[in-house]
């Protein structure tokens, strides 16, 4: 059976909570005693409020708003999911940056009556950045509306716009009532002009892009392996997961940014050993030659050409109160590798309403900005579109520990490429 | 090209064992604590993948409330023998002698939320700078939000509102002195996931997971509590004896059984898939309290 990690975003009052609880509802994805604990607190009207389902903390059944990402998971016969439910407010974006990193596919929830706003555009604007491919533009409410398909049309058109301008590849529409059910799980009676599948439908027929594996191979050490034990006392295993591509036993490889070469000797899967591993499989690889490798080294075919560079050019989404100005020193954390790193300049912030480009000198929080880092010691990376793995990293507060923002990598010095790689297009937002 | 075709256990595996060697690569003192519970069990399995043919990076460490099952403590200690991994044990009783805490009263006295006061002594005796678990989001609401690099302050508090960002599959378990960071490595795993997994690996687990003949007391709720010295039962208590198997092995004053024919992992899993009570809310009588137990638990320090 395959995974689907997706996200749900909207702003505040679109009924993301309710439309998640419908979906579990529907799908029966929700015990007994879970059913009995919303029963306690039925409305007056009668109806169950499925959004406590999600809202589990106690300020956000306090305000009736979701503040933290919350992770709910079921099954259906065909498909097993993740979702990822992500704060509306604006306060809480950085909330929807972190779910976003990690969901295939994102369903932009819309209210009939108020069609494509900011937060519409915002939450579009930042699923796209982070790489995801599929979006459903969920609209939501239609009862309210009188199912009335001349709006659905209106609101498809407004965001095709969106779309048009993000590139977005794959957008589905789906006119709903996550409070009645309708084109949820089940097709709507109300809605008899669409034709097309409900959500759920959707959802378990859409292709995971499990296959997000370019196929340039990519492996970090995160830890070696040394027994030193009198049956082992040479064993040295490189402990890590593929991030992208394949590897097999025999590669010619290189250790980055070392740029040592040496020979794929034997990987390892579950202490057994395999001819081929592909990502994103936990493996130890096990070299020809003693040559000097440690944690948050980046281990490549010979044939392959990852950037080795101290300056990055990259997109932030900046998630601490305390501004960013340029001139500023931090940690970049990239995966396992963690180097000292200054932000030499503020290039410019997108303004998420527009998505254009505005000159700044400083990033405040929630803002989209794109920067250029120079960093202590070479980081191996690609651009992000390209490799949604290695082209990711986040910043750190080196003092207080606090993570400042997710970092996305767009360009980066090509002089200092392995080999350098074609020249793209700017990204177009 | 030859490819390796994974389905949805391997890459929640693939994930657990890179979250485990984060922590042996970022941390200086790391410690996994073993409940005795099958999640504890499933960790030590992927523990052995992250890092054999080499020895575990950090101890395994039960908090032993004085209120388990004598099955659990027996297996805890064979499973640490043949995995010849070092074994710490804190009891809950000598935390209340030396604090002078005052044991819980009640019919069911249970020693769950004092418990956290001996994982933090632990962590203090040890310096433990992260203490892994197997937690696993579906659990619980307040689980649902937590993060899989969990920051703890001095005192063990969570504090939600202050959660670190957690992007992509990037652990931040940067900490200042005196914090410490809870890691989650099954965080995205269900109850049936679980079981799907030790049936695949053919994990062996403690007795009491699989249908027995126990005597048992009926609680008000109709739940099943396993008879033990540990509770204070009258004449009002009706005593039965049930075919049961225990879907969570907490301590065993609060933890209910529930009645079944399993007798092997396959029979548990048809079980699962048609049960319609979830396992905190069919076993657990501390998260019951009220709507927001974990919650507040959590905020104190609670695992």
């Amino acid at each position: 059976m395959d995974l689907l990690r997706f996200i749900t975003c909207g702003s505040v009052d679109d009924g993301k909570s309710t439309l998640i609880g419908r979906l579990l509802y529907d799908s029966d994805s929700v015990s007994l005693d879970v059913l009995a604990t919303l029963e306690k607190r039925r409305h007056a009207s009668g109806d169950v409020d499925l959004a406590l389902l999600t809202d589990g903390l106690k300020a956000e059944r306090e305000q009736g708003i979701t503040i933290d990402v919350a992770h709910k998971y079921f099954t259906t016969p065909r498909r097993k999911f993740i979702i990822t439910d992500a704060p509306g407010h604006v306060q809480y974006t950085r909330n929807m940056v972190t779910g976003a990193s990690n969901a295939d596919l994102a369903i932009v929830l819309v209210d009939a009556r108020q069609g494509v706003i900011e937060q519409t555009r915002r939450h579009t604007l930042i699923a796209s950045l982070l790489g995801i491919q599929h979006f459903v533009l969920a609209v939501n409410k239609m009862d309210l509306v009188g199912h009335e398909e001349v709006i659905f049309n209106q609101i498809v058109a407004d965001y095709q716009e969106i779309a048009e301008q993000l590139k977005l590849p794959h957008v589905v529409a789906i006119p709903l009532s996550a409070l009645n059910g309708d084109n949820v799980v089940r097709r709507s009676r109300q809605l008899v002009w669409y034709q097309g599948p409900s959500l759920l439908e959707h959802l378990e027929s859409v292709p995971v892009p499990a296959d997000a594996n370019p196929n340039e191979p990519r492996f970090q050490v995160q830890y070696v392996i040394r027994p030193q034990t009198e049956e082992l006392p040479d064993y040295r295993g490189y402990a890590g997961r593929i991030q992208s591509g394949t590897y097999h036993e025999g590669d010619r490889v290189r250790i980055w940014p070392s740029g040592l070469e040496t020979v794929i000797d034997a990987i390892e899967v579950s202490q057994r050993e395999v001819a081929t591993a592909t990502a994103p499989q936990a493996v130890v690889l096990r070299l020809r030659d003693d040559v000097d490798v440690s944690r948050g080294d980046t281990i490549v075919p010979t044939t392959a050409h990852p950037a080795v560079t101290r300056e990055v050019e990259a997109t932030l989404c900046w998630m601490h109160e305390r501004p960013l100005k340029a001139g500023r020193k931090l940690l970049v954390q990239h995966h396992s590798a963690v180097v000292k790193a200054s932000v030499t300049a503020i290039v410019h912030k997108t303004n998420v309403a527009t998505f254009d480009q505005v000159g700044t000198d400083t990033a405040q929080l929630n803002d989209i900005v794109r920067v250029q880092l120079k960093t202590a010691l070479p980081l191996v990376v690609d651009d992000y579109r390209h490799n949604r793995a290695t082209g990711a990293f986040i910043l750190v507060d080196e003092q207080t520990g606090e993570t400042l923002a997710a970092g996305l990598v767009t360009e980066t010095d090509p002089e200092l490429f392995a080999t350098p790689i074609p020249a793209e297009p700017a990204f177009s937002i | 090209m030859a490819t390796v075709n994974l389905d949805y256990l391997d890459r929640l595996e693939a994930e657990a064992i890179h979250i485990l060697r984060e922590v042996a690569g970022q941390f200086e003192r790391p410690a996994l604590l073993f409940s005795g519970g099958k999640d504890s069990i499933a960790l030590t399995r992927l523990a052995e993948k992250a890092f054999r043919p080499g020895k575990f990076p950090f101890p395994l460490v039960h908090i032993d409330t004085g209120h388990n099952f004598q099955e659990i403590l027996d297996f805890r200690d064979s499973l640490a023998g043949s995995l010849s991994e070092k074994l710490i044990v804190r009891k809950v009783e000598d935390t209340i002698r030396e604090r002078g805490l005052r044991e819980p009263g009640g019919k069911y006295p249970s020693r769950n939320p004092l418990q956290t006061y001996t994982l933090l002594d632990v962590i203090e005796e040890f310096e433990f700078d992260a203490c892994i678990g197997g937690a696993r989001r579906d659990e619980e609401k307040a689980r649902a939000k937590e993060r899989i690099f969990s920051v703890r302050d001095d005192f063990g508090q969570w504090d939600p509102k202050r959660q670190r960002p957690e992007l992509w599959n990037i652990y931040n378990g940067r900490i200042q002195k005196g914090e410490n960071v809870r890691v989650f490595p099954i965080s995205n795993w269900t109850e049936l996931d679980v079981w799907n997994y030790i049936q695949r690996e053919n994990i062996p687990l403690p007795d009491i997971y699989f249908a027995h003949e126990r005597q048992c007391v009926v609680l008000p709720s109709g739940q099943l509590l396993g008879l033990s010295e540990h509770l204070n039962l009258d004449d009002t208590d009706e005593i039965v004896s049930r075919r049961v198997r225990f879907r969570t092995v907490g301590d065993s004053t609060c933890t209910a059984a529930v009645e079944s024919d399993a007798v092997s992992v396959d029979d548990i899993i048809a079980d699962l898939l048609l049960a319609k009570v979830s396992e905190r809310g069919a076993t657990r009588l501390d998260d019951n309290l009220s709507e927001t137990g974990m919650e507040d638990r959590k905020r104190n320090g609670y695992f």
